[in-house]
């Protein structure tokens, strides 16, 4: 497997799902955040707050998240946040691909 | 000012007119009398047939500024909107109004048309790129919208007044009789333009199937019809009848389609003589094949289907469980073949379908609809118009004729779609107003009117999970979280009419942040 620095990456662009890149080895501070998402303008903010909220209880303040969402609720979105996370913070992307 | 179905409407919009209020479903008294066309002139040395497009749009005395209508029974698959605004813009005219029964993706190629100005406005439906233009301000005078019958109604009331009508026609002879039924672009049902060709002052027939006079069977007749063209190709059939659609096989809209199908039993409505329509959404499919199965399990023998026919409504014509169908557009190929070959397989006009004001329309028979929603809200309105971000995409369709004609109208949706609550505290837009609409349909229970409080307890005697419409939405809202509303501008870009030529909202351009 290969090894990709800082880099993790949960969830899939099924229906109901959230796709989530997180690069934890950026340069500026705070979380910045690029959303997709079909409910963007009824619940764009609510997702924003939700995967911010998520990176902090992990203690997370500078990253770069990339979520493509399909749909997701709060707690979907919180676990593939956390899941990418993790996987950011252990390094190994090479996970990725089993529990897609 | 505030309409009946409270909601802010203006009074006056520039390039539409004065507005005239919603008032109640029932209580837009009609005056005065019914337009007429100009009278022909057509002697026996008459050609009717011309060399070319072109000729016939001459012909017409087409202007600048006039009304042009078409109809959309081609669909998806329809060449004939886009080659006619082709020519027409070629040909240098401007300010046209555009009056299709309905616009589809296939149609996005018009919008050059919109933007240099040859088109206008639009009177009619306007599904997708069209309709994405119009909310985000594209254009100057909004989109009228209007149902199925509605727009017959304001054809005939002279409200909508159609200078040239060109008609897609599948099938036509040199004299100007039409049919959907035959010729390689074959649609089924003509239902939609039959206003267009007895009240338009002049109409134009285009065919890609020319055959001997006189054809056989009539749907348009020649005395409507003033010039035809002969062209390769009206339409892409694999766009204009669908394949067989299918019954969904998802389990979470299967229990919505059953609980639907139980709400239609325990009311009493299944007896000799049902009447029923539906859409052809794959839970409205579903529905119909629960009432199939009842209907056979207890031997019962309805008069009629009604409304777009798909397959599924032939079947069961097929089987005896409906004498007759009414076809007003025929969705797939089974239909077209049942409509050309059944004589109990009827077609109807949109006039008598749904309009409200001729002397007695179809839906008025009905005994059940079932209808989808993009939302409904706590009294119980329904927008089919525009989506969640507020952008219109959808057209009216039958859904506030027969939501106003039916004995009992039922909505069914799931709960949410994604995250997207279906049930709401208001509706960005109402289409059919909440006195219309008896049960709304979900998978976490069964919503009743408040109006309709014997239905409600005749339900909850048939062990249905009735549930309140204000703990419907609070359970939505659990799951999904509260919806924030678009912001809209205060320009107005659509107009939705009721079927009495009232307006029951309006719909404003979205700011794009």
């Amino acid at each position: 497997m290969k090894t990709d620095q800082s880099k993790g990456q949960a969830g899939t662009l099924e229906s109901g799902d959230i796709l989530v890149f997180i690069d934890l080895s950026v340069q500026e501070k705070g979380i910045s955040i690029d959303l997709d998402s079909p409910s963007i303008v009824p619940f764009g903010k609510q997702i924003i707050l939700t995967i911010k909220d998520t990176l902090v209880n992990l203690g997370i303040h500078d990253a770069y998240v990339k979520a493509q969402d399909r749909g997701a609720l709060d707690c979907a979105i919180s676990a593939r946040v956390e899941t990418a996370a993790r996987r950011a913070l252990s390094s190994t992307i090479g996970e990725v691909g089993r529990c897609l | 000012m505030l309409n009946e179905a409270g909601r802010v409407i203006p009074e006056f919009i520039e390039g539409i007119g004065p507005l005239k209020p919603f008032k109640g479903v029932f209580a837009g008294f009609p005056e005065g009398k019914m337009k007429s066309p100009l009278v022909p002139y057509v002697t026996r040395d008459t050609e009717k047939l011309l060399p070319s497009l072109r000729d016939a749009i001459l012909a017409t005395g087409l202007k600048d500024g006039m009304t042009i209508s078409f109809h959309h029974h081609l669909r998806n698959g329809d060449f004939v909107v886009a080659m006619v605004l082709d020519l027409i813009a070629e040909m240098g005219y401007r300010d046209m109004t555009l009056a299709p029964t309905a616009l589809f993706p296939i149609h996005k190629s018009i919008i050059k048309h919109i933007e240099s100005g040859v088109v206008k406005a639009i009177q009619g439906s306007v599904n997708g790129p069209v309709g994405k233009l119009a909310s985000h301000g594209g254009f100057d005078v909004p989109v009228l919208l209007r149902s199925h019958g509605g727009r017959a109604r304001a054809i005939e009331a002279g409200d909508l007044s159609i200078d040239v009508a060109f008609i897609a026609a599948p099938s036509a002879d040199r004299y100007g009789n039409l049919n959907g039924s035959d010729g390689q672009s074959a649609c089924g049902s003509l239902g939609y333009c039959v206003a267009d060709a007895m009240f338009a002052d002049k109409v134009v027939a285009i065919t890609d199937h020319l055959v001997q006079y006189p054809l056989f069977p009539i749907s348009i007749p020649q005395n409507y019809v003033d010039y035809v063209v002969k062209i390769d190709q009206i339409g892409d059939p694999s766009g204009i009848v669908s394949g067989t659609l299918k019954v969904t096989r998802d389990p979470l809209r299967l229990l919505i389609a059953e609980n639907a199908a139980k709400v239609i039993e325990a009311s009493g409505f299944i007896e000799d003589g049902f009447s029923l329509q539906t859409g052809a959404g794959g839970i409205s499919l579903a529905v119909a094949d629960y009432i199939r199965e009842t209907m056979k399990e207890r031997n019962i023998r309805g008069s009629f289907g009604s409304g777009g026919i798909t397959a599924f409504f032939v079947q069961m014509l097929q089987e005896g469980l409906f004498e007759t169908l009414l076809d007003v557009q025929s969705f797939d190929m089974e239909a077209v073949r049942s409509l050309r070959e059944n004589p109990n397989h009827v077609e109807m006009s949109a006039s008598f379908y749904a309009n409200p004001h001729n002397k007695g329309c179809a839906v008025n028979q009905l005994d059940a609809v079932i209808l989808g929603a993009t939302q409904v809200d706590t009294n119980f309105n329904v927008n089919v118009n525009t989506e969640s971000d507020g952008v219109l995409l959808h057209g009216i369709g039958g859904h506030m004729d027969t939501a106003a004609g039916a004995n009992l109208t039922i909505i069914t949706t799931p709960l949410l779609r994604g995250r997207l609550p279906m049930v709401v505290d208001d509706v960005l837009t109402v289409t059919s107003p909440g006195e219309t609409i008896d049960v709304v349909v979900t998978e976490r229970g069964i919503a009743v009117n408040p109006l309709r409080a014997e239905l409600e307890i005749t339900l909850k005697k048939a062990g249905l999970p009735v549930i309140n419409i204000h703990d419907l939405k609070n359970e939505a809202y659990r799951i999904s979280g509260k919806p924030e509303d678009p912001e809209f501008t205060d320009k107005v870009i659509g107009v939705v009419e009721y079927r009495d030529g009232t307006v029951v909202d309006v719909i404003r351009e979205v700011k794009t942040c």
